[in-house]
Formats: C-alpha cells, sequence, structure tokens
C-alpha cells in the first residue's frame, strides 16, 4: 500500500496532491492522510484520484499547519498501516513534512522524484538543480519517503468513489505542536494580478539597466493584460520588489506567454518559468540561453524592439 | 547573541550544465564557485543580527578544503569565525551530512542561540539537513522565512504563500531556513576582505557514515528540443512578433 499525504489548508486542498495520488496510484493501493480535522472533507476527491481510505489525523492543537506535528503523525500512522511507500506533492509543505517525517525514523527520503521504482533498494528519478538535472538514485531503506516533482505528474482522475474515512488521534507531545501558523495577513499582493496566475508575463533581467527600464516593461504588461516579472539580479539590485522574481529563488510560474526581454537565461531563472506554453525572448547577445528554452527570438536591444511593439500592438487592437 | 549561519559551497554553473564523463559531477573546471544564493540572505541576516544586538556570528560548512574560499567571502561581510568540517571530497548524502554538522555543533563550547540554513541548496535540492539538525538538536525550527524579527527571547517568522503571508514564532534556541527577498545582501568592503583573512578558521574532519539515499548517475534535463523560431534582428521583428501575438490569441 501506497499512503499519500495530502496538503490542505484550513480544509482547502493543495492542488498539487492530486499529482502524488496520481504518481502513488502507478505503484499499487492508495491510501490518504490528511493532517487536522478539517481534512474530513477531501475524501470525495481523494477517492476520485484513487485513494480507497482517508486517514484523519485529528488532535485539539491541530487547527492549522504545524509541520512538526505532521511529521509525528505520519510516523505514529506509517507504524501502524505499514505502507511501502509515503508520498506527498514536490511543494515546501509537501517536503518540509515529509522530512520531519524522515528525520523522526531516521530514514532517507528522496525530494522532487518524477519516477519511482519499488524494490530492494527503491530506485527514484529526482530533480536537482532546480529541474535542470535529474538524478538517478538508489534509496537504502524498507520504508521510501518521496516527494512528486511537480511537473513530472499530471492528475489523473480515476473516477473512484469518496474515501473511507478512518480517523486516528496521534499522540503529540509540545515540541511536535510548539511551531505553527498564528497569524495571516495578505502581504505583498495587491489583489490585481498576480504573478502565478497571470496568463501573460513580461519580464526584465539585467538587460533593462536599471528601475527606469522597466517602464517600458509596464506599459507592455498592462497592454497585454498581464503582469511584471524580473530576473534575481534585478532584485538584488534593488529595481524591483523581490515579490516579480522569478525563479527558483522567487515565483514558479507558467503563463501562456512568457516575454523575457534583457534576460539572458540563468539555470535559476529558467527554473522559474520553462514550463510557461509560449516562451518569447529579446536579448542582444545571440548566443544567451534563454533562446535554448524560448520559441521565438529576437536578437536586438529591448530598449529599441519593447517601444517598436507598444505602438503596434496599439495600433493592433 | 550567537549566530551560527550554515553555508554550502556550489558550483556558479550560470546557463548550462556540463557533466562528467563519468556522469557522477557537474564538470568545474571552467566554473567558479559560491553559496547557494538564498544562503547569501541568510549570512545577511546573520550580519545585520549581531549589528543590531551585538554577539558573534559563526559560519559552518561541511565541503572540500577549498570551501575556504566561500568561508571568507562570507567573513568577509562581517562573520566573526568559521568552521570547516572537511570531507572526502565526495558528496555525502543527507543524513550523513546532517550527523557531521550536528557532531560539529555539538563540539562547540559556543551555545548558538539561532541556527539559520539557507531555504534549499543550488545543486542537491534535498529539502531536508536543516530538519534533520533539528530533530537531533531537539531546536524547534521554521522553514522558508522571508521576513524576521529576534526580541524577547523568541524570534518571529513570516513566510510567503499565494495568499499572502503567514506568521509563526519560535522561541529561541531555535533553527530557520530563509529565502532570497528577506534582504539584500550586501558586497565585502575592501578593508572587510582584508580583516577576513586573519580571521580563524576552525578545520575538522568527519567521517561519512554508510550513504542510503545513493546517486548513481546524473543527466541534464532535456530543454526544448526545436529551439526557437528567429524573429529577426531588432524593431525588423516587431511585425513578426505582432503576428505571433495573434496567433497565440493574446491580441
Amino acid at each position: 500500500m501506497i499512503l499519500v499525504l495530502v496538503d490542505h489548508d484550513r480544509g482547502e486542498l493543495d492542488q498539487l496532491s492530486l499529482r502524488a495520488l496520481t504518481a502513488a496510484g502507478k505503484l499499487g493501493d492508495v491510501e490518504a492522510v490528511v493532517i487536522g480535522n478539517d481534512g474530513a472533507g477531501l475524501a470525495g476527491i481523494v477517492g476520485e484520484y484513487g485513494a480507497k481510505v482517508l486517514h484523519v489525523a485529528q488532535h485539539a492543537d491541530l487547527t492549522d499547519y504545524t509541520p512538526r506535528a505532521s511529521g509525528a503523525a505520519l510516523a505514529e500512522l506509517v507504524g501502524k498501516l505499514k505502507p511501502q511507500a509515503v508520498l506527498s506533492a514536490g511543494s515546501p509543505r509537501g517536503n518540509e513534512q515529509l522530512a520531519h517525517l524522515a528525520a523522526i525514523l531516521d530514514i532517507p527520503m528522496a525530494a522532487e522524484c518524477s519516477t519511482i521504482t519499488l524494490g530492494s533498494p527503491h530506485i527514484v528519478h529526482r530533480a536537482r538543480w532546480a529541474g535542470n538535472l535529474i538524478e538517478e538514485a538508489e534509496v537504502r531503506s524498507e520504508l521510501l519517503v518521496a516527494s512528486i516533482f511537480a511537473f513530472s505528474t499530471e492528475p489523473e482522475s480515476q473516477g473512484g468513489a469518496a474515501a473511507s474515512i478512518s480517523e486516528f488521534t496521534p499522540n503529540l507531545s509540545s515540541d511536535d505542536t510548539l511551531v505553527k501558523v498564528v497569524g495571516r495577513d495578505a502581504g505583498e499582493s495587491k489583489g490585481g494580478v498576480t504573478l502565478t496566475d497571470a496568463k501573460v508575463i513580461v519580464s526584465g533581467g539585467r538587460g533593462t539597466g536599471g528601475p527606469d527600464g522597466f517602464k517600458v516593461i509596464e506599459e507592455l504588461a498592462s497592454l497585454l493584460g498581464g503582469a511584471v516579472g524580473c530576473s534575481r539580479v534585478v532584485t538584488s539590485s534593488g529595481w524591483r520588489p523581490h515579490a516579480e522574481q522569478v525563479g527558483q529563488t522567487g515565483s514558479k510560474v507558467a503563463p501562456d506567454l512568457y516575454l523575457a526581454c534583457g534576460i539572458s537565461g540563468a539555470m535559476q531563472h529558467i527554473a522559474g518559468m520553462k514550463n510557461s506554453k509560449t516562451i518569447i525572448a529579446i536579448n542582444t547577445d545571440p548566443e544567451a540561453p534563454i533562446f535554448k528554452y524560448a520559441d521565438y527570438a529576437i536578437v536586438g536591444d529591448l530598449h529599441q524592439v519593447l517601444p517598436a511593439l507598444v505602438t503596434a500592438v496599439k495600433s493592433a487592437k | 547573541m550567537n549566530i551560527l549561519v550554515c553555508i554550502k559551497r556550489v558550483p556558479l554553473a550560470g546557463g548550462t550544465l556540463i557533466l562528467t564523463p563519468d556522469k557522477q559531477d557537474i564538470e568545474t573546471k571552467f566554473l567558479g564557485f559560491g553559496i547557494s544564493p538564498h544562503e547569501e540572505n541568510a549570512v545577511e541576516a546573520g550580519v545585520q543580527l549581531i549589528e543590531q544586538m551585538g554577539g558573534e556570528l559563526t559560519l559552518l560548512t561541511l565541503g572540500p578544503t577549498d570551501a575556504e574560499e566561500q568561508l571568507r567571502a562570507s567573513l568577509a561581510v562581517g562573520a566573526s569565525r568559521a568552521i570547516l568540517v572537511e570531507t572526502d571530497g565526495q558528496e555525502w548524502d543527507p543524513q550523513g551530512t546532517a550527523a557531521a554538522l550536528v557532531e560539529a555543533i555539538k563540539a562547540e563550547e559556543t551555545k548558538f542561540d539561532l541556527i539559520i540554513f539557507g531555504a534549499e541548496s543550488a545543486d542537491s535540492a534535498g529539502y531536508q539537513i536543516h530538519i534533520r539538525v533539528a530533530h537531533a538538536l531537539g531546536l524547534p525550527i521554521v522553514t522558508n522565512v522571508k521576513g524576521m524579527r529576534v526580541e524577547n527571547g523568541k524570534v518571529s517568522c513570516d513566510r510567503v504563500v499565494p495568499a499572502g503571508r503567514e506568521h509563526y514564532e519560535a522561541p529561541l534556541p531555535s533553527i530557520i531556513t530563509v529565502r532570497d527577498g528577506l534582504n539584500i545582501p550586501r558586497y565585502p568592503s575592501v578593508p572587510g576582505r582584508m580583516q577576513a583573512r586573519k580571521k580563524p578558521i576552525d578545520m575538522k574532519k568527519a567521517s561519512p557514515r554508510v550513504p542510503q539515499l545513493v546517486k548513481l548517475n546524473l543527466e541534464v534535463a532535456p530543454s526544448k528540443s526545436t529551439g526557437a523560431e528567429i524573429l529577426g534582428n531588432g524593431v525588423e521583428a516587431v511585425p513578426a512578433l505582432v503576428d505571433v501575438l495573434k496567433k497565440i490569441g493574446t491580441i
């Protein structure tokens, strides 16, 4: 049996967890687990995606995300159910909760796996260097603890009936529940088109030359109904707010159109945008790595191309 | 306040990765080295805290003796001293790495109030060493921190999520992992570089555990096989670009 940790935010499903359920279904019978009472409402959807049983860890202290307690609850459940593997989404939360489990049991954990072959040892392929390298690795432990690389598996509905609910109350120490979410605010999100929701992103890099270079990028983005993005050098130079950074250390995005202007294409940037549907790159250097990932290329200076493009788009509309 | 920041020497790979013929490593003959991006923010956070509150900032790394270069660079922006746990030059698995870090931390006379890691390493992306260290030392841990405040014996942290920010708190001593965007890392000054040469680095040795996550080989992930269609040079390409925007339905 494969046990899948299905993550949720106060009852709202984490969509990446459906990919983990799909990946698990290819390995064997699937059961799911949610941490916290308010996860019980997910029995329908996890059943549809192939889980027969939904284990619900309920406890007075599990009212919001409490990562170490998740690890402790998983460890207890694993002791009872003896699954062959525990999987989760390769998300910050998925990786964090599984790492607590692996640390408690002192067994290995393979993060960001694109393939899994159960055996002795287990064999996985996992993403490294922000998905730019794939490592084939052996996991030498009886129980496999692994997270699923977000872009390797598409979620597939199995049309299954709602999972049957099995509740349990884990033994949690005060250390387990010490670190948890104690509050929230809207932060930098302004309520408009966010980077991760935008259908179009116009993004600028070192080639913009400074904050002034973003005026035309802002104009084009608003003309196309999109959002402004940028590369890491731009935020670490203080030209734009960090919330606009695309890449391994910023947001990972997959819009319909990603227009990369004056961005050379460092791996850490590519990692954040290579899954965009269409990528157009404008760069003065014909050898820039960004062109290897682009669908369309323009060799030229963004300071000339973008104003001309703004004019042309206005007249084409 | 005594702070420990853990860093890792990684190749600065730029845009393209080339593997060694045995597919075990990245070819680094023509590459420079640095530390993982989030770790630059970890060092900066440590420097800012001792500037505000006094105390000592110690660096810890596990790696080849060449990692002295990265320790000196971080000493140059304000860290006080460093510990280098020397490996055999091979990559250790996360459990082995965490065990060696724990051993080095336990051997210190200094009791650290705050231990800071980067949220993920640029190269191995295992997402677990900091959590293993927290369990082994019996310390609370808050990960992926993008805003923090230390006061009244606790650290208050913000974590950015799609809907905004989540707040966490942990009593000191604690471990946190930080993300790019927490601060803007400073560049070393010339006097800073000079002083860094004289700052102490404690060299230690550790032997690896039997690994349980064992690398067999590496492959470069495929990029788009077709290659980009060249629309043209400079402003001449604009009409073709507008056609593409129409074709894909953007306008």
